[in-house]
């Protein structure tokens, strides 16, 4: 079920959208193709921490320490209902978003991205932001040294994400 | 992290020896480096599509009546700061730029509320500016094309079939930092 409605989003939203342009009188073309443009220097501003990221990470699960990680958290992951797969995902996407990426990506590639563990891992992508790096933006922009109680209510509400992504790809898809 | 790559690649040539694995480790480097290349190849053509209908969206007007939905909104969340027009207009542009996932355009513009919400706090966040960084730091995306991209680039039947569970785990870990802040700001007072 909601796999037919999902599908239809998209196809819907760029026809819409196409036909909202144009009764604005927006040119549609002109403006698909700049922000193509801007996709492509997003891809080459990540291509570099991804090469970086996926060596280490391959590296990683090659030498086995990957099992062993995943071996030594899976008791705490069990416990909070996530896939003690996803591990390398929820070390790193507080601090870094390429390295989340890759993770996510690799996570993908070996269970496959319509698997259980694979939807999981981009659920959690999809509702969590690189913590670390928006406050130091946020506050080194309007010059606050002392930030409270902000980072752990941020991570309070990654490590929700967290959990609730184990629990709503359950709800949507079954195990 | 530096200092995250650095311990990966310890960690590896540690196990790989204990376990005897270097032969594996060594092939793996060359390995990861490829993958990323086809990852980032694979990804490239959705990512450039979605930032061309993100654009689009933006010019045509949709982000500003977006951010005039979350007028309401705001001025009970952000009671103070939404006293001050300028402030109010662009907490709720940074809002919907963020909803759109237009990262590029949503940044500036919580930038410039932190900005104005940050004078006279002496260096000290204010209730309501950590509010708005947790808003920010939980991510609250209507389409969330980056992911979506990937699942496609690994041969997902339907990338965008999470779209449901994303939304409802985006609205509970939103909630969750809210209320955090809210628990945290009162027990530990000022």
């Amino acid at each position: 079920m909601t796999v037919a409605l999902t599908s239809f989003v998209v196809p819907c939203l760029l026809a819409g959208l196409a036909a909202y342009a144009l009764f604005k009188e927006v040119d549609v073309y002109g403006a698909l193709t700049a922000g193509a443009a801007e996709g492509l220097t997003v891809v080459l501003r990540i291509l570099p921490a991804l090469i970086a990221l996926l060596t280490a990470v391959y590296m990683f699960r090659a030498s086995g320490a990957m099992d062993a990680l995943t071996a030594l958290l899976a008791p705490a992951l069990q416990w909070l209902g996530i896939p003690p797969e996803t591990a390398p995902i929820l070390l790193v996407r507080p601090l870094s978003g390429s390295g989340a990426l890759a993770a996510a990506g690799d996570v993908m590639g070996r269970y496959g991205p319509d698997s259980y563990v694979g939807r999981v891992a981009a659920v959690m992508m999809g509702s969590t932001e690189t913590t670390f790096y928006t406050v130091a933006v946020y506050f080194g922009a309007a010059g606050i040294r002392r930030t409270r109680y902000t980072i752990p209510a941020a991570l309070a509400a990654d490590l929700t994400g967290f959990v609730a992504a184990a629990v709503t790809v359950r709800l949507f898809f079954g195990q | 992290m530096a200092w995250v790559w650095a311990v990966l690649v310890g960690a590896s040539v540690l196990f790989g020896a204990v376990n005897g694995r270097m032969g594996e480790v060594s092939r793996a480097a060359m390995e990861g480096a490829g993958a990323a290349v086809e990852l980032a190849v694979g990804m490239a053509g959705a990512i450039c599509l979605w930032s061309g209908v993100m654009e689009l969206m933006g010019r045509c007007g949709l982000a500003d009546r977006l951010a005039g939905l979350f007028r309401p909104l705001l001025r009970r969340l952000l009671p103070r700061a939404s006293r001050d027009g300028e402030t109010l207009s662009a907490v709720s542009a940074n809002l919907s730029a963020n909803l759109l996932g237009l990262g590029n355009a949503a940044t500036p513009l919580g930038i410039r509320a932190a900005r104005r919400m940050a004078r006279g706090c002496d260096g000290t966040a204010s209730d309501e500016l950590c509010r708005l960084v947790v808003l920010n730091t939980a991510s609250i995306q209507l389409l969330p094309t980056t992911v979506a991209s990937l699942r496609a680039a690994c041969g997902s039947a339907a990338p965008f079939d999470i779209l449901p569970a994303v939304w409802v785990t985006s609205l509970l870990s939103v909630t969750a930092g809210l209320l955090a802040a809210r628990l945290l700001g009162r027990v530990r007072g000022r």
